[in-house]
């Protein structure tokens, strides 16, 4: 199994190609959206080097969950409610929901994710 | 009117590469001003040929069910200027292929000489996700007859495409 060093270098490479970035930007706690500029394509794109790199399958909706996002179940009013947060936890335990928690509007989540997140996704694939 | 940028696909091999190849000419008008006296085929012009020729490597692969939309040019370098005169040979090869999109290599030579390369990748829609009809399907089986590809075509076993009955 790969060490979370090792991740992260094949992480940061698939960043770099994927969204155009610098090798300094792509730190563990830039955020995707935010400090890397990505857009929803990018994350299929994304998508496409991690499984390439790390030789894993990522089924829609596991890295970015828009099929939840977009839900009437989970989304009340803009926000990710309760049944929401917990579909949410279930479905991606490698994220850290905390910050979201506080104010889970939809439009915040592609915000909050890192780069530390991503790392964190690949190891719950690799660690299986 | 529609923008052609490739004129006929020397290979086709369903779900796994293309070759297509674009001449290149001072008949087309807008060589005319870019650049007076100094020709060359802009490479935005060059993406756009490199598309098509993936676009439809994709669009066969999926049974032509979605629309295949250009969606991200990633990493895309060009070495030298294509001028009046060349023939550019372009090559895609599809590196991934899922419901929602592809991801797909493409390079372009003139005389063997490596032009440029491009990792092109297309969303596949479907309709009412926010693109119009693309093509009637006549038209769309016009494009496809004028571009060889039933003449040329191959599937993976290396059986001739069957041309289709729409």
């Amino acid at each position: 199994m790969p060490s979370r060093d090792e991740i992260f270098e094949k992480v940061k490479t698939a960043l770099i190609d994927a969204l155009g970035v610098d090798d300094d930007e792509v730190t563990p706690g830039a955020t995707m959206v935010g400090d890397l500029g990505a857009e929803s394509i990018d994350f299929l794109d994304i998508v496409f080097r991690l499984e390439k790199s790390f030789g894993i399958k990522i089924p829609r909706g596991e890295l970015f969950p828009e099929d939840v996002l977009s839900s009437t179940e989970f989304v009340s009013n803009g926000k990710v409610n309760a049944a929401g947060l917990a579909a949410l936890k279930a479905r991606m335990p490698f994220y850290d929901l905390t910050k979201f928690e506080q104010n889970p509007s939809v439009q915040n989540f592609p915000n909050m994710l890192t780069v530390e997140d991503m790392v964190r996704y690949v190891q719950s694939k690799v660690g299986h | 009117m529609r923008w052609f940028w490739i004129d006929r696909f020397d290979e086709f091999v369903r779900n796994r590469h293309a070759v297509a190849v674009k001449n290149v000419s001072l008949a087309e008008e807008h060589l005319h001003d870019h650049f007076p006296g100094a020709a060359l085929m802009p490479n935005s012009l060059i993406v756009e040929g490199m598309a098509q020729t993936a676009g439809l490597l994709v669009a066969d692969a999926i049974d032509y069910n979605r629309r295949v939309v250009l969606a991200k040019v990633a990493g895309a370098e060009f070495y030298f200027d294509a001028v009046p005169g060349d023939t550019i040979r372009f090559r895609a090869e599809i590196l991934d292929l899922k419901p929602a999109g592809s991801f797909t290599k493409v390079s372009s030579t003139v005389d063997e000489r490596l032009q440029g390369e491009a990792e092109l990748f297309f969303a596949h829609l479907e309709p009412g996700e926010g693109v119009p009809k693309l093509f009637e399907p006549d038209e769309l089986l016009k494009w496809l007859d004028q571009m060889h590809i039933y003449d040329i075509g191959r599937d993976e076993s290396g059986q001739p495409l069957q041309r289709p009955d729409w």
